[in-house]
């Protein structure tokens, strides 16, 4: 009987460990998941005055939307909060999806080798950042049920874990299937 | 067809992982038992080996063995080496355009998959196809034909990429790679075997031996490269169901894959470089068998590769459903 006991305890102990370090190396990978969303960001903000630089002397009538663009940017870089940054670089992906459909009534800008290649690579930057975004959001998944579903929430609770926050998708954007922003046919 | 997708679909890559490392580890146990076998076999019916007048040591067996042991180990960390040498693949080459673009594409579908960066190869051929190989995600490597790369647009590459990277996530290119080493190898012996049953023949006195162990020995030498086919078949038509279903969780968008292959089979151009050992691994049957394009169990245990057109339906049937609750899509389901 004794040994019975022992050996319940045991396992107990066992499961309790297990669950702490499941719950630790998915708040890492959370963490981690957001970095490389991080570095993409960083890598938009860079890129974004290298295209309107480049394309400002073809789009002459398109300067407001090009001003958009910049003070997107602008806002963007200086959020802070996961829901603040979020909201900033929807509206960042919004006029940008904007520049690049205007882009297609300047048939000269296809032809820039230059314009070619910042683009290819804003449209890759769009796509990694939409990419690290899905793959950050279902981790966050993961974490945030193991810390609701019965028995590892006990573990959760006793330890404190904070349920982590969604990088939030607008609905508009759920609807539609991604975009392919190359101007390639 | 939608069940079965089905069915496997809420099965963490973790199974399906797991899976995949013990069918290799039986591959390799399987692997070196023929092996083992085959060469007592050429021992006892060549070399004389268990009888009185014969050598005092199975020198083939013990041959075999270590050639087989060799080849394994060669096939588990330098298998992918092999095959990317073998079809003459290069690495990028960054400053190209379109490199430039699959490069970015791989970084996409590995960010989402959330494998590290595999390492991307092309093939300097116009026939359309792709593969992966290597031995688990962190090494792994990806290759495309530049037919592919000039067929296929952004969002249709990154579908074909995502299938490849879900090759890698389930771990199905270990069992690929492993199967297509040591297939060449099983034909290399068989080839072997037969050259020695041939000069052999000339000083044949089956006087001592059972007629029993004689027939299954030679059953086996000319089995065994059957074997090994159908050892390649098991493994793949099942697993490209899987991975287009994996790419479309990493995609979020079946359509891209879908229309990568419809332009694929409307190119309809057979690749060259493939051989039996290989064609398993690739994203559509680089030799255009017959087979293929039927459906049914006896079609599913011979051939390597789903029709395509069926591969169509289904991711076409999934953007169909995409959007719907859980309990409506099951329900529609049922209703085909």
């Amino acid at each position: 009987m004794r040994w019975v006991v022992l050996g319940i305890l045991v396992l107990a102990i066992l499961w309790v460990i297990w669950t702490y370090n499941l719950l630790v190396s998915l708040r890492h990978r959370i963490q981690n998941a957001w970095k490389q969303i991080d570095v993409q960001l960083k890598r938009r903000h860079d890129l974004i005055p290298n295209l309107v630089e480049a394309v400002k002397g073809y789009m002459r009538y398109e300067q407001e939307t090009l001003e958009k663009v910049m003070e997107a940017r602008s806002k963007a870089v200086s959020s802070r909060s996961v829901k603040e940054s979020a909201q900033a670089e929807d509206l960042l992906t919004q006029s940008l999806g904007r520049i690049f459909a205007l882009m297609e009534n300047y048939p000269d800008l296809k032809a820039n080798e230059n314009v070619l290649r910042l683009q290819e690579e804003l449209t890759t930057t769009e796509n990694q950042i939409a990419f690290a975004r899905q793959y950050y959001n279902d981790l966050v998944m993961r974490f945030n049920m193991r810390q609701e579903v019965f028995p590892s929430s006990l573990i959760a609770k006793f330890f404190n874990f904070q349920p982590s926050e969604f990088f939030a998708v607008p609905e508009a954007e759920k609807a539609t299937p991604r975009v392919d922003l190359s101007l390639r046919a | 067809m939608a069940e079965r997708l089905d069915s496997h679909a809420p099965e963490d890559f973790r199974d399906r992982q797991a899976r995949n490392r013990w069918l290799s580890a039986w591959i390799i146990l399987l692997f070196l038992i023929l092996f083992l076998l085959v060469g007592l076999a050429v021992d006892y019916l060549y070399l004389d080996a268990f009888t009185p007048s014969g050598p005092a040591f199975p020198w083939a067996t013990v041959l075999a063995l270590g050639f087989a042991s060799a080849l394994s180990l060669t096939s588990y960390y330098h298998g992918s080496e092999l095959i990317l040498r073998s079809l003459g693949a290069e690495p990028l080459d960054i400053q190209i355009p379109e490199h430039r673009e699959l490069h970015n594409v791989v970084t996409e579908m590995a960010l989402a998959s959330g494998c590290p960066m595999p390492k991307v190869y092309v093939i300097f051929d116009p026939a359309p196809n792709a593969f992966a190989t290597g031995r688990d995600e962190f090494h792994a490597s990806v290759c495309v034909t530049t037919g592919l790369l000039t067929l296929l647009d952004r969002e249709e590459t990154q579908g074909v990429m995502a299938h490849e990277l879900g090759h890698v996530r389930n771990d199905d290119i270990l069992l690929m790679t492993l199967v297509s080493i040591l297939l060449g190898g099983i034909a290399l012996l068989s080839d072997w075997s037969q050259r020695s049953f041939n000069t052999s023949r000339s000083r044949r006195e089956s006087g001592g031996k059972s007629a029993a162990l004689v027939i299954p020995a030679v059953l086996l030498i000319l089995f065994a490269p059957l074997i090994s086919r159908l050892l390649a078949m098991a493994v793949s038509r099942q697993r490209e169901y899987l991975a287009d279903a994996t790419a479309v969780e990493y995609t979020r968008n079946p359509v891209g894959l879908a229309k990568a292959l419809q332009k694929i089979r409307g190119a309809a151009m057979p690749f060259s470089r493939a051989s039996r050992g290989t064609a398993h691994l690739f994203f559509v049957n680089p030799l255009r068998r017959r087979v293929d394009d039927r459906e049914g169990r006896l079609a599913d245990l011979l051939s390597t590769h789903p029709p395509i057109a069926r591969r169509i339906m289904l991711l076409y049937q999934m953007a169909g459903l995409q959007g719907m609750s859980k309990g409506q899509r099951d329900k529609e389901i049922k209703a085909q």
